[in-house]
Formats: structure tokens, C-alpha cells, sequence
């Protein structure tokens, strides 16, 4: 085949790729940015008349009718942010020194704790679902942030054990052994050398915490209704019930978005490095 | 007696302690929350338990999981699921590689592309189910209005309505964000593979066809072996998606298991019989499941 016919099938394809992953979520955007008068009449225009912040609007101020909604939607945005970062901050403390012990420790039993660790990153939610309902109920931490900052470390904890191990381990050991030469202790060489050398991973591990559970919908779903509901679920609700205003679900859909999209965009390296950590090597 | 430091050294600064003490604590999370709850659900699931009916409970051994071989509305959510789960991976995995080759290639704007492969990654599922909601809507959806200018179709058509389209069309949503994934698995694997071993097979007067099937695909198998297992097993957990999109409807056949689990467990208050189904339905993804951590463990183990 020729080389500029190549090269032009070649841009196509880019071309199609490109539209295929990002119009679904431009869509989304203009949307929320849409009168409805501009989205509801046929044929669809793709362009809107006016762009306006109008649907934005509608989820922070009180238009009289509404206070309600605008009150349980900025709850649940407070609900989200509070428990995606504990969450993270505590399974990045309790996850680093697992971490750094399966990476770097031989004990008794290390193996098995890598074994365990991997098969709880696979263990279906749904199953753990029915017990915990049972178990927090009891312990009366249905609904209550505290809850379901719990039910979410069993999600989180798994994944940075398991990234940071693989960045621990990318680490040379000559280093650490330097350090113990000049006296430094396991855990004074884990914070003075290892964990300084080993900040992309940490960022990524913050990351991909944060995302996790920023974006966690099952666990939040059941375990809370009022006053730990976070922001995916009221998202739910709001799609899942008739009659509700589409675009103040697009716009809703867009806020609750932006956070761990502009992050992943952002730090895209970090988290294709992680990512990828897994798998290829 | 006073702890010296050379003493606090010997007992704490052994690998042997040290290791126990810092995994001791994320361990007691994981098995207060997983583990623990892991059996007693084992455990549940071999009792009848019906909050409405507590004068019935009672252990029954198997008795839920004969019931559920029996239960069609089960055995429907099972195979909605596997076909929901097959299908989602087979189109992820042929749909990643063919992407990953494209990005692989020299153009411009290549990292601006490649980084936005992840946008659809990140995105909080429920928002994802949201907005292909919002597309496929009946009355003011884009792909209505797309298909109609396009004059594909004449009429404005309720496409959750029907079963084929509608088991299409979730599958299409699940696609768009987990595909990715793959992508960038696939093309951090095609990175690893040496230039020579094309120029080469090029030298040879091999096609570009013949390279990809002797040269490509044997180096990226590994990685898409890995890949296929944990999309297919994520299938098995899908839940926002289908409850948001068609709710398990037309007629449930989109209905997936964890939504028929929600159903009996938190809506019929069947507890036992909830277990019991997602045991049950575990038992599908423990092959690849356990394929998957032989293969991860080996690696980590090695090194």
C-alpha cells in the first residue's frame, strides 16, 4: 500500500477513536449546559442557542421549590469528599506498611498475606454485601459516615497494598542496605530512603485511592440513605426515578465527573504507570 | 527493665517482627471486612432467613442452592449475565488491541490521544449509566435524534424497550468505559516488543498481517490473557449500570444477577436465599479468578 494512503487511513482511525471515547461525555457536557428548550425539540440541534449555567445553578441555590434537593445534593457532595479522602488517607497509612512488609520482610506467612491480598482484590462486593448489611445493622453503622468509610477500605486497601508493593519492590535493595550499614532501621530507611524514592508511586496510589472510592457505588447505595449518602447515589436516585429533570442530572453527572477525570488527566502518567504496574512486566 | 535501644533494635528491627507488626493491622481490617463476612455469608447462605417470616428460620443445609437450580428467574439473571459478561470482554479485548495498534502508531497529537483513553476509565460508573440513560432516551435522546438525521431510521424508536437492542445497548455502554483499560494494557505491552524483531520478520518479506500473528499477538498475549479474565469477572459484578439504564427490564432480560441478589436480599428481605445466589453465582468467575491470581502470584513471588 502506498504511504499516504496510510497515512490518511491511519488519521481516520485516530480520528474515529477520538470521537468515540470523548463524544459520549461531550454530549454529557453540552447538555448540562443546554437549555431545555434547545435539547427537547426535534430535530435535535447539537449546537445549542445559548449556553448557560442554569442546570448548575439549580443544584447549589434555592429556587424556592427546591430546597430539598439543593439541600441533599450539597450533603452529598460534603458526604463524598469527607469519605473518599479518610478512606484514602487511611489505607494509604495502614496500606504503605503492609506494603513495604510483603516487599521487603520475609516472615512467616508473607507469602500467604501476598495470596490473600490479591484474592481480596477479586471477592464480588455483592457477596460481602448481604453479611456486612447484617453486621452493621447491629452495630448501628447504617447510614453513619464511619460506616461506610469501612465497607470502603475493603475495596481500597487491596489496591494500594498492591501498588505500592510493585513500587517497592522496583526499588533496588542496595539502598536499603546502605542505610542499615549506616544504622538506620527498617522503618527509618522505609521512610528516609524508600518512601522518598518511591513518591510517583505514592502519588499514583493517592490517586487511584481517591478515585476508587470517590466513585463507589454499591457499598454507598446500601449502606447509607440520608445522612451519609454521597454524591453517585443521589445521582442514582435522581436518574432512576421518573420525572426528574434530565439535565439537572447532566449536570450533576458532570460535577460529580470532574474530580477524578481532571485528576486522571492530569496525572495520566502515574496512573498508566499504575495501571500497568499488574500486569506487564 | 529499661528498653535501650540496641534491645528495641533486636526485637523490633527483625525482619521476622517487623514484618508481622506492619501488616498486622491492615490484616485485621481486611479480615473484619472481608474475610469474616466472606463466611458468614457461606454460612447464611445454608439457612432459611426471611426477615418478613423469622418464625421459619432455620438451617437447611443446601436446600437454597437446590432451590436456585430451580428458580428460572435465577437461571435467567445467570445467563443474561454470562452473555452480558462473554460478550463485554470479547468486544473490550478485539476492540483494546485494534485501539492500542492505532495509538501505537506514530501521529500527531499521540499523547493527547493516548491520554484521553483514560477518560472514560475515571469516569464514576453511575455517571457513566447516567449519561448513556440520557442518550438512549426515547423521546430527546441523541441517539434517536443521530439515527433519525442520519435517516437511518424513520421514526423515533424505544430502543430500552426492546430486548435485543436494549441487552445491545448496555453492553455498548459497558464497553465504552471499560475498554479503555485494555487499551492501555495492551499498548504497554506493544512498547515492550524490540523493533528488530519487525525489521526482521520485514526482511523476510513477511506481511504486515503475518507479523501481527507471529510477532504482536504471541507478545501481547500474556497481557490480554489478564485483561480477559478481570473484565470478565468485573461483568460478573456489574450492577449501577443495568439498574439505572433498563433496571433489568424488558422483560428481564437484562436483569444480572446482582440485581436479582438486591432484589431478594433488600427488597424481598430474603437473606438466606440472597446468600445463597451470590455464592452461587461466584462459583462461575472462581475459574478465571483463580487463573488469574496463580498467574500474578507466580510473578510476584518470583521476583
Amino acid at each position: 500500500m502506498p504511504r499516504k494512503i496510510k497515512k490518511i487511513l491511519l488519521y481516520v482511525a485516530v480520528i474515529c477513536i477520538v470521537i468515540w471515547t470523548s463524544v459520549p461525555y461531550l454530549w454529557l457536557i453540552v447538555s448540562s449546559l443546554s437549555l431545555k428548550i434547545d435539547l427537547l425539540t426535534v430535530p435535535l440541534r447539537w449546537i445549542p442557542s445559548h449556553l448557560t449555567l442554569e442546570n448548575y445553578y439549580s443544584l447549589f441555590f434555592d429556587r424556592g421549590s427546591e430546597s430539598v434537593n439543593v439541600r441533599l445534593f450539597i450533603q452529598s457532595l460534603g458526604n463524598s469528599a469527607i469519605i473518599a479522602v479518610t478512606t484514602m488517607v487511611i489505607c494509604l497509612y495502614l496500606g504503605v506498611l503492609a506494603a513495604y512488609a510483603i516487599a521487603r520482610l520475609r516472615f512467616k506467612g508473607s507469602n500467604l498475606m501476598v495470596l490473600v491480598m490479591m484474592a481480596v482484590q477479586l471477592v464480588p462486593p455483592i457477596i460481602l454485601v448481604v453479611p456486612l448489611y447484617v453486621i452493621m445493622r447491629q452495630l448501628k453503622l447504617i447510614d453513619k459516615h464511619i460506616g461506610l468509610i469501612m465497607v470502603d477500605i475493603s475495596i481500597v486497601l487491596p489496591l494500594v497494598i498492591w501498588l505500592m508493593r510493585g513500587y517497592f519492590a522496583s526499588i533496588p535493595s542496595e539502598l536499603e542496605d546502605a542505610a542499615r550499614i549506616d544504622g538506620c532501621t527498617h522503618l527509618g530507611a522505609l521512610f528516609r530512603i524508600i518512601l522518598p524514592l518511591s513518591s510517583p508511586g505514592l502519588v499514583s496510589v493517592i490517586i487511584f485511592a481517591f478515585i476508587a472510592s470517590w466513585n463507589e457505588y454499591l457499598y454507598a447505595f446500601i449502606f447509607t440513605n440520608v445522612d451519609a449518602k454521597t454524591l453517585p447515589v443521589l445521582i442514582g436516585e435522581f436518574s432512576t426515578k421518573l420525572g426528574l429533570e434530565y439535565l439537572k442530572i447532566t449536570a450533576a453527572g458532570v460535577l460529580a465527573s470532574l474530580p477524578p477525570v481532571l485528576l486522571a488527566l492530569i496525572f495520566q502518567r502515574f496512573i498508566i504507570r499504575g495501571l500497568t504496574a499488574g500486569a506487564v512486566k | 527493665m529499661r528498653i535501650t535501644k540496641a534491645r528495641y533494635r533486636a526485637i523490633f528491627d527483625d525482619p521476622r517482627t517487623l514484618g508481622v507488626v506492619l501488616i498486622a493491622p491492615a490484616m485485621l481490617a481486611i479480615l473484619a471486612i472481608v474475610l469474616l463476612p466472606l463466611l458468614s455469608s457461606l454460612w447464611l447462605s445454608l439457612q432459611q432467613r426471611d426477615l418478613p417470616r423469622p418464625q421459619n428460620d432455620a438451617f437447611i443445609w443446601f436446600k437454597n442452592y437446590w432451590d436456585l437450580l430451580h428458580d428460572p428467574r435465577y437461571l435467567n439473571s445467570l445467563n443474561a449475565t454470562f452473555r452480558f459478561s462473554l460478550v463485554s470482554t470479547i468486544l473490550e479485548l478485539v476492540l483494546g488491541v485494534a485501539i492500542a495498534l492505532v495509538l501505537n502508531q506514530k501521529f500527531f497529537g499521540r499523547g493527547f490521544v493516548r491520554g484521553l483513553m483514560i477518560l472514560p476509565w475515571a469516569m464514576p460508573s453511575i455517571v457513566n449509566a447516567a449519561m448513556w440513560k440520557w442518550i438512549y432516551n426515547a423521546d430527546y435522546g441523541a441517539l434517536n435524534a443521530l439515527l433519525t438525521q442520519l435517516h437511518l431510521i424513520d421514526n423515533y424508536r424505544i430502543w430500552l424497550a426492546e430486548p435485543v437492542t436494549a441487552t445491545v445497548l448496555v453492553i455498548l455502554a459497558n464497553v465504552w468505559k471499560e475498554t479503555p483499560f485494555t487499551i492501555i494494557l495492551v499498548l504497554a505491552a506493544l512498547q515492550t516488543i524490540p523493533d528488530d524483531l519487525y525489521e526482521a520478520s520485514r526482511v523476510d518479506g513477511a506481511t504486515e498481517w503475518y507479523s501481527f500473528l507471529k510477532i504482536t499477538l504471541p507478545m501481547i498475549l500474556p497481557v490480554l490473557m489478564i485483561a480477559g479474565m478481570l473484565q470478565f469477572i468485573w461483568g460478573f459484578q456489574t450492577f449501577e449500570l443495568i439498574y439505572v439504564i433498563t433496571g433489568g427490564g424488558p422483560f428481564s432480560t437484562t436483569e444480572l444477577t446482582t440485581l436479582r441478589i438486591y432484589a431478594m436480599t433488600f427488597r424481598s428481605l430474603r437473606f438466606g436465599y440472597g446468600a445463597a445466589m451470590a455464592y452461587l453465582t461466584s462459583l462461575v468467575i472462581l475459574i478465571p479468578a483463580v487463573a488469574y491470581i496463580r498467574s500474578a502470584y507466580k510473578r510476584v513471588v518470583e521476583i
